[in-house]
């Protein structure tokens, strides 16, 4: 991380050079064998892919059927495995592991100064675990798709349902344990395998948001393994867990599955606020405004993200006094997150801002971020929450944080770091182009879902009132942008691979120790092990900073120069 | 209308939480507005090269500015819980002098019984001004008894009895949905709120009565042709529980998956053999030329009132 050393990293283009790519064995079982993290994070990048446009797939038939409100296109039955399978896909396939299991696992053993993960088997391990998972949704799939939609409610999934329930729930329950596994590694690998002079505060903002979701995705699937199992214990071997039929309690299952499934959401968008932290500084020439703010604030959202799940449930029936506190925590855990666009925002302040694709979709991250976020103040306060919830309004705010914010940030951090991963530049002018249409294709397809929900229209309806068509009819066209704005880069970036510019080590002239080696890195990522001297994001001199990162001047006592 | 911006509001309630969102949706136009104009002008101010002044950061920006802005965005959100949540205590005790009406879900139709026994399907009549409370409850999987006029949405959980209670104000016919997913009926799962002033609702309770004087002229029908004689055994080995059998779905043995409508159930009393329900021999006769035209209305609109749970009307 020191600056002006880029002359220093080895960089050796040529065609020779192909790294981690060539060293190890070029064989698919080379690959499918492999301990080094930079592999496993291209195995489960290629596997995320392939779900993602599944679940693309499905979605894109349910919103052709809603341009008309009679159910017309497909069946209701069809209708409603659709969506179930599409979210089922997106949270599980690719949302929860998107960023971590891909990026985390390349970067973060480079971005700390490691030679790899402090458990490189296990994370092999993690990967055949979710690859599993993966064909237990084929089987899902093929058998006929499970129409429960996401959630599994009970006792419509557990004693109602004629659909492929068993396998999409040994598919979540399989794959968790590889997310689970993806934690452990993460955090014995920051507590333990930090270069010299990396402390604490000089870690990368992207490597604190690992360590937040890796808490997160160690304390909260173990209880969606159960509550899943105890669903598939009802319908298999018919014990009375959910039914109330057989005196079972529905909410039960409610909580447990809400108390993963709230931390989810953040263990989908944490990792999301740890790329855009690297990409803004890096292409506005700035330290990030308020570092230990940003810190503090990662964590706070992981530790208050597990007190908040009962606003799911405002209209279940549960008590009115339990809506009011996690009324009242839902809006605590929105105070890190606004705190966070406010330092993004002021890291721009009195930068050098260029706008490569990177940043482009770092910017649209924080537009569809703050707005999912302030849409989810409405949906903290209760009287909005009982008209809103399970409708559109819904529908849109989630997607907002999650493809808005999520999404962004994921094509944001495969440009930014396009060129390590691969030793090419991606072309510039037409990934800008579509980070545009990106924004604007969510935009299009998702604002109008505001305007119908809060109007009434219900979520999931293969059918619907006249009166919503034309909502409908928009976000169904935004979604056909939308969908050429995730194939453009399927496209470029595939050419890019064999036919782009090479990539020096450090084209973005980025600070991190992951800039520091060839691109693409060696197998063991470094040459020669990185001392660390500065603290993070030293694009100019610290004169210029704000007295807001005082925290680093305590790691100049411990021996750094500033 | 076409297209609905905003919803109609039915009650003085639905009036107290538009002023909420209201509220909060300026609120949010201004934080994002502020965002987006202080972005702007920021990449527009300071894009690579240009000639704005670098260098030093003014005194001001400390660490002051970043506890300001979080206790600032702290108070505003308490202050907003507050707000809220006061307008949702408010409402949530029903009145002591409300009218209670019964509504049971079940896949896929809404059940509703007057405190003065007038029975209703997928429509909720109510007289305008007159506090009601709903008490709900359903047969199977869980359903959400959604009123948007109202702003109005509870869950309707099998096993326990859950409520709402509303004072609309406002006459009209508004939209009725299941909110909650409960299978392929769901979307299906909805009907009207039909307020109306209290002499109109009286008549309209007055006509049910006379509906159900119809459906006890088709219940003596239907015991003397000898239907109830297979349709109302216990186990329903030979024939199919007809009970809230009307406007929902039926599976038959081909696969095919059918609304139970007028047509439907005319067909199946004259061609028994036309659409036969899984898990069912064709064996019913069919009642062409047994019944007339009056009399199988008759048996038609009792089925319609066949509430579910095995009783008569």
């Amino acid at each position: 991380m020191t600056d002006a050393t880029l002359d220093h990293a080895p960089d050796k283009p040529g065609d020779d050079h192909l790294g981690y790519l060539s060293e190890g064995g070029h064989t698919l079982w080379s690959w499918l064998t492999t301990t080094d993290h930079k592999r496993i994070g291209i195995l489960y990048a290629l596997t995320i892919t392939v779900f993602f446009f599944i679940g693309g797939v499905a979605i894109a038939i349910a919103r052709l059927e809603l341009v008309t409100p009679a159910q017309d296109l497909v069946s209701a039955d069809t209708y409603d495995r659709l969506f179930s399978m599409h979210g089922i896909i997106m949270v599980w396939f690719f949302l929860v592991p998107s960023i971590p299991t891909t990026f985390g696992n390349f970067l973060l053993p480079m971005m700390i100064g490691a030679r790899d993960l402090a458990f490189p088997k296990l994370n092999l391990f993690s990967w055949y675990l979710t690859a599993i998972g993966g064909i237990f949704v084929f089987v899902a799939l093929l058998a006929g798709g499970t129409d429960t939609g996401w959630t599994f409610y009970v006792p419509y999934a557990s004693n109602y349902s004629d659909s492929n329930v068993l396998p999409a729930l040994i598919a979540i329950f399989i794959s968790g344990f590889g997310t689970i596994a993806t934690g452990i590694n993460f955090i014995t690998t920051i507590h333990t395998m930090r270069a010299p002079g990396m402390y604490w505060f000089r870690l990368p903002l992207f490597v604190w948001s690992m360590y937040a979701v890796s808490l997160a995705i160690v304390l909260a699937p173990p209880v969606l393994a159960m509550a899943l199992t105890a669903i598939a214990a009802e319908r298999v071997f018919g014990l009375p867990l959910f039914n109330p039929a057989d005196g079972g309690d529905p909410l039960l299952y409610q909580h447990l599955f809400w108390f993963y499934s709230h931390p989810a959401v953040y263990i989908m968008i944490l990792p999301a606020m740890g790329v855009v932290s690297e990409v803004i500084p890096c292409f506005a020439r700035r330290r990030l405004f308020g570092y230990s703010f940003m810190v503090y604030a990662l964590v706070a959202i992981a530790v208050i993200g597990f007190s908040v799940w009962g606003h799911h449930m405002f209209v279940s029936g549960q008590s009115a006094y339990a809506n009011l506190v996690f009324s009242f925590m839902s809006f605590m855990v929105a105070v890190p997150s606004a705190i966070k666009v406010f330092n993004w925002t002021a890291t721009l302040y009195r930068g050098q801002i260029s706008f490569e694709a990177p940043m482009l979709y770092s910017f649209g991250f924080v537009g569809l971020f703050t707005m999912g976020g302030l849409t989810g103040l409405f949906l903290a306060s209760i009287p909005i929450d009982i008209q809103a919830t399970d409708t559109y309004f819904v529908i849109a705010h989630f997607h907002y944080i999650m493809v808005g914010g999520t999404v962004s940030a994921f094509f944001a951090a495969l440009h930014f770091w396009w060129p390590k991963v691969t030793g090419r530049m991606y072309p510039e002018a037409v990934a800008r182009f579509a980070a545009i249409l990106m924004f604007f294709g969510f935009n299009f397809t998702f604002f109008p879902q505001f305007i119908m929900g809060w109007a009434g229209m219900p979520r999931r309806y293969g059918s619907y009132p006249p009166e919503f068509q034309i909502y409908h009819v928009l976000s169904t066209a935004g979604a056909g942008v939308l969908g050429i704005a995730y194939l453009m880069p399927l496209f470029y970036l595939t050419w890019s691979i064999f036919y782009g510019r090479r990539a020096p080590a450090n084209p973005w002239e980025a600070t991190g120790l992951e800039w520091q080696t060839p691109s693409p890195p060696p197998k063991h990522n470094f040459e020669r092990m990185p001392v660390v001297d500065t603290e993070p994001y030293a694009y100019h001199r610290r004169s210029e900073a704000p007295e807001v990162e005082t925290q680093t001047d305590q790691n100049e006592q411990m021996g750094g120069t500033p | 209308m076409n297209f609905a911006i905003f919803p109609p509001e039915a009650s003085r309630q639905a009036h107290e939480v538009d002023l909420i969102f209201l509220a909060l949706l300026a609120a949010s136009v201004l934080i994002l507005l502020g965002v987006l104009v202080t972005g702007i002008v920021f990449a527009v101010r300071y894009r690579r090269g240009s000639p704005a002044k670098r260098g030093q950061l003014p005194e001001w920006i400390n660490r002051e500015v970043e506890i300001t802005w979080t206790v600032g965005t702290l108070f505003a959100f308490i202050f907003i819980f507050w707000f809220a949540g006061v307008t949702f205590l408010a409402e949530y005790k029903a009145p002591p002098n409300a009218e209670e009406i019964h509504v049971v879900g079940k896949q896929w139709m809404w059940k509703i019984e007057h405190p003065d026994g007038a029975r209703e399907i997928n429509e909720l009549h109510v007289p305008m001004n007159v506090p009601i409370r709903l008490v709900m409850t359903s047969q199977d999987v869980i359903h959400s008894f959604f009123l948007p006029a109202l702003r109005i949405k509870q869950d309707v959980v099998p096993g326990r009895y859950t409520t709402t209670s509303f004072n609309a104000d406002r006459p009209g016919t508004y939209n009725l949905f299941c909110a909650e997913f409960c299978g392929r009926g769901h979307s299906t799962m909805g009907g009207r709120l039909i307020v109306e002033t209290k002499a109109n609702y009286q008549k309209w309770a007055q006509a049910q009565h006379h509906v159900m004087d119809v459906a006890g002229q088709g219940r003596a029908l239907f015991t003397r042709m000898g239907c109830s004689g297979c349709h109302e055994q216990k186990d329903h080995t030979i024939a199919p529980d007809l009970a809230g059998l009307y406007a929902g779905y039926v599976q038959l043995t081909d696969g095919r998956v059918v609304r139970a409508d007028d047509a439907y159930l005319r067909d199946s009393i004259l061609q028994p053999t036309k659409d036969v329900v899984a898990g069912y021999k064709p064996i019913m006769p069919s009642f062409k030329n047994a019944l007339s035209e009056g009399q199988l209305q008759l048996i038609i609109d009792y089925l319609k009132t066949l509430s579910g749970d095995g009783g008569t009307p």
